[in-house]
């Protein structure tokens, strides 16, 4: 399993860990208010900000991690350069990527217009977020096997 | 329109030249040896300038390192 394959599958195990255990963290101190009130604006506000850094910290130290890990027991460390094929698998993940996001913001939207509560809409944008991220490192993965 | 199949000579190409390895070919072109195992194995089809730079490093015309077929 080449370096890019191996780096995909710890890309998709720390996005589930990551939003997993900080949903399981905040999601308990959801507050008690009405349903549209400054406090629950605030909750998801806070909740999204602090999940996109905890997102970056955890993913830096992830990625640092499996640097060394994969170097130590294969010796095998990150490939120095990138090339065509890489950038074309890039591109592609990222487009499968983009179309799942919006997707996801299409149906957020659409739940406001059915008049459900704005806690729906910002979950459903948070599992679109997650499964953009998602749809991204599995059809990297998907590329890389196949070949392009 | 039909499919078509872009294949190629790499892999003998190699042997011919002091059985250059694929790291080695990989360096000369620029890309990583992965990269040159795709194409072996026909599963990537190179930009036309990556085509260009293996037919120049093996000296052949491209048409000598590549050619197409109707995919089946």
């Amino acid at each position: 399993m080449s370096y890019q394959e191996k780096r995909s599958i710890v890309n998709i195990i720390s996005t589930l860990l990551i939003t997993g255990g900080y949903s399981a963290y905040a999601l308990p101190q959801y507050p008690q208010a009405e349903a549209y009130s400054e406090t629950i604006f605030h909750f998801w506000g806070s909740f999204f900000f602090i999940l996109i850094g905890v997102s970056i910290v955890a993913s830096i130290i992830i990625t640092i991690l499996f640097s060394i890990l994969n170097t130590v027991t294969n010796g095998e460390g990150e490939p120095s350069l990138t090339d065509e094929r890489d950038h074309v698998i890039s591109l592609r993940a990222a487009r499968n990527s983009s179309y799942v996001f919006i997707l996801g913001v299409l149906l957020a939207m659409g739940s406001l217009v059915i008049s459900q509560p704005p806690t729906v809409m910002f979950i459903i944008l948070i599992l679109s977020g997650v499964a953009s991220s998602l749809i991204s490192d599995m059809s990297a993965f998907f590329f890389y096997r196949r070949g392009y | 329109m039909d499919k078509l199949f872009i294949g190629n000579h790499i892999r003998k190409l190699r042997f011919e030249h002091s059985e250059m390895t694929q790291e080695q070919l990989a360096e000369k072109v620029g890309v990583t040896r992965q990269t040159i195992v795709a194409m072996e194995k026909g599963k990537y089809s190179p930009s036309l300038e990556l085509a260009f730079r293996i037919a120049m490093t093996f000296q052949k015309p491209l048409e000598a390192v590549f050619f197409v077929e109707k995919a089946t």
